[in-house]
């Protein structure tokens, strides 16, 4: 095999500071975002306004109802507007089949305003308050189950994402904080389906997050997780690990001794 | 060089320098370049305690991992730079016994090639064929056996064991007989009827389709599901009757399996792939597309839940629903189709 | 043995000197072992690393046999439910199988239990991946051909087993995985024409997924294809031993004999100390690399699934071809033929087995070549074989790569629609191209090959002669590396015969004749000849004369 020809530890090494980075990638991200529960003031809707017609309405339109390049944010809420902004996925970086996090643009303040303007132009779910997001009574078992009976089709039981149609993905969870994870099931952002509190209740979603939540403790109680993808990680590993080291071993057996 | 000598008396079975069988040329074996350690005892010294310091690794290791099986209590985590937060216990008997095994392994490797005598030995090979006349004598002892036995003149002998022989294994296939059921119409049938209303999967609660937003997704099974309690009938039941509810703008929607099957918008189809029968319920709400994780079919429900991509060959059966007085959604009958994976009867 | 006239049953023997000797008497008194036994301890094998490829196959089987029975000990494959209550917090409180609910136990509260997991499922990659690596060292050297033929079959029957063993294993702890996997191999008996409701309601004693199918795989998976498994095991081993291994060409190599060292103590101490080797390795990847994480995918329900659905790497393949197959389905007469089940997972198979384990035979016939082979081939020796060889390897391959197209289209960014539709066109595209390419590579290293032989190495110091000429001195290789390049027997191609008879009468049986005539012609087409001992003479009278002129030339420059 091809694969064994190169040194099996230098790809290891690869492998496991690729990963690594990226774990530490998303902690750095996750800790930037801390809940707060937004307070609505007519001040804050007068700035929203501002910066939507600023930054926003080229696409979605000058009154939100949505044009070629965006859909209408009418009735879609705060807890949208929050989920995208913080998030980073809007305002979108370039058009392509799907938006994806990077640094926000907007700053707290900014973002709170915007989703508070949003919020006044009809009903919509709203931005969870602290207590909604209070997993410390949740059922981590029942979570578990809702888990798997709801995201893990998309997310991967272990939480870390799959592949969609056409290019998309469902991306993963393992740096995904509770406020994000609540308003990505209320507000059902791009391919994602939406779990609505009267079908899914707040405390089901509570489970959900507290059962990500013991996810991304990221324990491994079996030694190193080789990125949680399941057998092709694996497979990968056994061949140019496991037989690489074997086939080496057998070289220096048959090697004449000097 | 060697003391095993070749049949044909030359020492490689060689004739003129060209291989007897293939007619290659032959080559003498290379000289024998002695080691460091066959020529200076220093060095040989030097192996001897490789060796042994391996060997004696590994009895520390076998010590250090009774220590660790005993001492370090299995639910205690330990983070480790690189590897991750794992379990102590197994990663500490884990890497002694391993090591303490690969020590022993490495060491007699390390003897084999430092120490034991490294000239290479020649060993002529056997023929693999028998001489003519022992075969020849096969073949005679079997004439004549065959012979004695009169199995080929005693025809009615041979005819009707032959018979009873082909037989013989009926009985062993008839008595797998009760490994399982006749299919019947277990694959056609699932408990959906007029009427059952739909509850959401794990918490069991009666769906309001008033409260299913647009491009709302829920996973759904029959409420009578509740009533099989017989363990083993009631998985088989969720594995035929699990369905997905989804509720798109009633203007998407393309075309349905039957007219009127939706509720203003809400849909229900089955969750169980017409390909191999995964779970399939990835909905992506944007383009109303629902993907199989396993094999990648993908059915548009917004157009019958035609497959537009993909391994499956039959579009996803759905349900017909509507509301009861209260609100909650119902379905209208069982599936017209049956749902799953093709067999050779469905048709 | 050797029997006198006074007495048959007991020739007379002198006591044993030594305490050895003593052991050695009592057990040879009962089984007359000398003779056999002289005959293992001085059985003499050949030296190569690729040898060992086989050994680390049949090191992980011990270590499969081992690591599988400590898990047997605590292992329930049972599918009746419980409430789980054991130290894996998340799941406390979910209803499971018992066989679930003990896989989680023996990972959390079975101490060393979770390494023993681990170890277990290592090696069984281990196992399937040692076994496919191993037949292809012994189809790229040839090792199949005359008289090893039945061991290659063997080899073959061994690889399908461990394949359903492998995939039996996967499926047992009850988890969402394996559960998923089940629902597929079912599904695939299911599109079995005629018979496929009925043997997959037989074997599930009844629907999918039903309670009575966990205990019977259990039984299967540690009874009788590790039983069967054993036994063939058993006889390929015999089988190498009794007809001795290969070997690579070389000097003092030849047909009629074997050139390596002693099974004792050499191979005893080198293959005894790979077996530690094989198997520490193992230990250190089960400790230090999780497996199969059975409790993040929680417990199997028919209603649920995981993204990234994957089988072991193994069935990966099959997986592939099910994924690639378009959805072709046919109704006649009421009846249904699934072609999109049918074709990836029991048709294609089914050819690559048969053609995989008649492939001794097939080229035998091809190529009309019925002589026994105990000295090797070079690949680039039979470039038509290892051409075929590589072409299969890539269409092989493909299927594999394409059973994670998900996992790809994830980390590389692609759309998976385009992915599959990719490898559909890959899957058709790439192996004749690797054939071609492949076969182009062989009679280049042959050229070079034969090359070496007449001009021996370019050095890479040029001298320029006085005429003006610029010369390379080449050096001639050395003995070993003469007696590999020059060990390639040269074919002869069967020849075509005529498709009418001396009198001129159309020969009905020629037309079989001729198309393995021609097929043979095929196999052997672009024939590079080793050279001849006479242009091997020529080339080194010249490679002399050319040495001598350099040299007086050097001269030359020096006494200025």
């Amino acid at each position: 095999m091809a694969l064994n020809r190169r040194h099996p530890a230098a790809l290891f090494a690869v492998l496991v500071v690729g990963l690594g980075t990226t774990g530490a990638a998303y902690a750095a991200v996750s800790a930037q975002t801390a809940p707060k529960a937004a307070v609505r003031t007519e001040t804050q809707v007068e700035q929203g306004k501002q910066l939507f017609l600023e930054g926003c309405s080229s696409c979605h339109g000058l009154a939100a109802q949505g044009g070629s390049d965006g859909p209408s944010l009418i009735g879609v809420g705060s807890a949208a507007v929050d989920f995208q902004v913080s998030t980073g996925r809007m305002p979108l970086a370039a058009p392509g089949v799907q938006a994806m996090p990077k640094t926000p643009s907007y700053n707290e303040a900014e973002t709170a305003a915007l989703a508070a303007f949003v919020a006044t132009l009809a009903p919509g779910p709203a931005i969870p308050t602290e207590e909604m997001l209070n997993t410390s009574n949740a059922e981590v078992a029942l979570g578990g189950e809702l888990f798997r009976t709801n995201c893990a089709q998309c997310h991967g039981a272990n939480g870390v994402g799959g592949a969609l149609s056409q290019g998309r993905v469902a991306p993963s969870l393992m740096g995904s904080d509770a406020k994000t994870i609540y308003e990505a099931m209320v507000s059902g952002p791009q391919s994602m389906p939406v779990f609505a509190n009267s079908t899914l209740s707040i405390e089901d979603k509570q489970g959900i997050i507290r059962y990500i939540q013991e996810l991304q403790k990221n324990e491994s109680p079996g030694g190193f997780s080789l990125g949680r993808l399941g057998p092709v990680t694996e497979g990968l590993f056994i061949f140019i690990a496991g037989l690489g080291a074997l086939i080496i071993a057998a070289v220096w057996i048959g090697a004449k001794a000097k | 060089m060697n003391e095993l000598e070749h049949p044909t008396g030359d020492p490689y079975g060689a004739k003129d320098g060209k291989d007897l069988v293939s007619g290659i040329t032959v080559f003498p074996m290379e000289p024998h370049v002695p080691r460091k350690a066959d020529i200076d005892p220093k060095a040989a010294r030097r192996a001897e305690r490789q060796v042994a310091t391996m060997f004696g690794l590994s009895s520390l290791m076998i010590i250090a991992f009774v220590v660790a099986f005993v001492k370090i209590p299995n639910t205690s985590l330990i983070s480790i730079p690189i590897i991750g937060v794992v379990n102590a216990n197994h990663i500490a008997i884990g890497f002694t016994f391993g090591l303490a095994i690969l020590l022993i392994g490495i060491g007699a490797i390390h003897w084999a090639k430092k120490l034991m005598p490294d000239e290479e030995v020649v060993q002529a090979r056997h023929a693999l064929t028998s001489p003519d006349e022992e075969r020849k004598e096969v073949e005679s002892s079997f004439k004549r056996g065959a012979a004695e036995s009169g199995f080929k003149e005693r025809k009615i002998i041979r005819r009707s064991l032959l018979g009873a022989l082909a037989l013989f294994p009926v009985p062993l296939v008839v008595l797998l007989r009760d490994l399982g059921p006749m299919p019947g119409t277990r694959l056609r049938e699932t408990i959906w009827d007029k009427g059952i209303h739909l509850v959401t999967d794990a918490t069991y609660k009666k769906i309001k389709a008033s409260d299913i937003p647009l491009g709302g997704l829920i996973n759904a099974v029959p409420e009578n599901l509740l009533e099989v309690e017989h363990e083993e009938e009631n998985l088989n039941q969720r594995g035929k009757a699990s369905i997905i509810v989804v509720r798109m703008d009633p203007a998407d929607i393309v075309s349905q399996q039957g007219q009127d099957w939706d509720y203003q918008g809400v849909l229900a189809f089955s969750k169980i792939c017409t390909h191999l029968g995964c779970p399939t319920s990835l909905y992506q709400q944007r383009t109303h597309h629902l993907l199989c994780p396993c094999h990648q079919s993908t059915f548009d429900l917004s157009d019958s839940g035609n497959v537009v991509f993909g391994p499956a060959a039959r579009r996803m059966p759905q349900l017909a629903i509507t509301v009861d007085a209260e609100g909650y959604l119902v379905a209208q009958s069982g599936f017209n189709q049956p749902v799953g994976p093709s067999f050779w009867e469905r048709g | 043995m050797s029997t006198t006239e006074e007495s048959i049953l007991a020739p007379a023997q002198t006591a044993p000197a030594t305490k050895g000797g003593a052991v050695a008497a009592y057990i040879d008194d009962r089984l007359a072992s000398a003779s056999f036994t002289k005959r293992l301890l001085d059985k003499v094998f050949p030296d190569h690393w690729s040898f060992m490829l086989g050994e680390i196959a049949l090191y992980s089987f011990i270590i499969l046999l081992l690591s599988g029975t400590y898990l047997t000990l605590w292992f329930n494959p049972s599918m009746t439910e419980v409430i789980y209550n054991g130290s894996y917090v998340p799941l406390k409180g979910v209803k499971m199988s018992e066989a679930y609910s003990s896989t989680l136990a023996i990972s959390f509260d079975v101490r060393g239990g979770l390494l023993m997991r681990q170890i277990h499922h290592w090696a069984a990659l281990f196992f399937v991946a040692a076994v496919s690596v191993h037949l292809l060292r012994v189809f790229f050297t040839g090792a199949f051909r005359k008289p090893r033929e039945i061991n290659w079959v063997i080899g073959t029957l061994l690889l399908v087993l461990a394949l359903l063993e492998g995939f039996a294993g996967y499926s047992l702890p009850d988890d969402l995985l394996s559960g998923t996997g089940l629902r597929i191999a079912e599904g695939i008996i299911q599109a079995i024409p005629l018979v496929g409701t009925y043997v997959a309601m037989f074997l599930f004693g009844g629907e999918f997924p039903g309670t009575d199918f966990m205990p019977r795989l259990y039984s299967i998976h540690i009874l009788l294809i590790p039983g069967i498994l054993l036994g063939l095991i058993t006889v390929h081993l015999i089988m190498v031993f009794y007809q001795k291994h290969t070997q690579f060409p070389g000097p003092g190599r030849t047909e009629s004999n074997v050139v390596g060292f002693r099974l004792f103590p050499i191979y005893m101490a080198k293959a005894g100390g790979f077996f530690f080797v094989v198997f520490g390795i193992t230990v250190l990847i089960a400790a230090l690399v999780t497996i199969n994480p059975v409790w993040m995918y929680g417990p199997y329900t028919p209603s649920q699934v995981t993204a990234g659905s994957q089988p072991d790497w193994y069935i990966g393949w099959l997986d592939g071809a099910v994924r690639l197959t378009p959805n072709w389905e046919t109704s006649i007469l009421g009846h249904t033929l699934s072609w999109n089940i049918l074709i990836p997972a029991l048709i294609v198979p089914g050819i690559m087995f048969t053609a995989l384990g008649l492939y001794p035979w097939i080229e035998a016939w091809a190529t009309g070549d019925k002589r026994e082979h105990h000295l090797l081939d070079r690949p680039r020796n039979a470039p038509t074989r290892t051409a075929l060889g590589v072409m299969s390897l890539v269409f092989y391959m493909i299927l594999v790569i394409s059973g994670g197209n998900d996992v790809i289209a994830v980390a590389f960014n692609l759309s998976i629609n385009q992915i599959t539709w990719g490898f559909r066109v890959l899957l058709f595209v790439a192996p004749p191209l690797a054939f071609v390419i492949t076969k182009r590579i062989c009679l280049g290293l042959q050229r070079s090959d034969n090359n070496k032989l007449l001009h021996g190495y370019e050095t890479g110091r040029i001298l320029r002669l006085p005429s003006g000429e610029f010369l390379e001195i080449h050096e001639p290789i050395g003995e070993a590396e003469r007696a590999k390049l020059l060990a390639k027997a040269d074919v002869i191609p069967l020849e075509l015969p005529s498709a009418v008879d001396e009198n001129g009468v159309r020969n009905p049986k020629a037309a079989k004749s001729i198309a393995r005539a021609k097929l043979s012609q095929w196999f052997y087409s672009d024939v590079i000849p080793t050279p001849t001992d006479a242009e091997l003479r020529e080339a080194a009278h010249h490679a002399e004369h050319e040495l001598h002129q350099a040299q007086s030339h050097l001269k030359e420059i020096e006494s200025h």
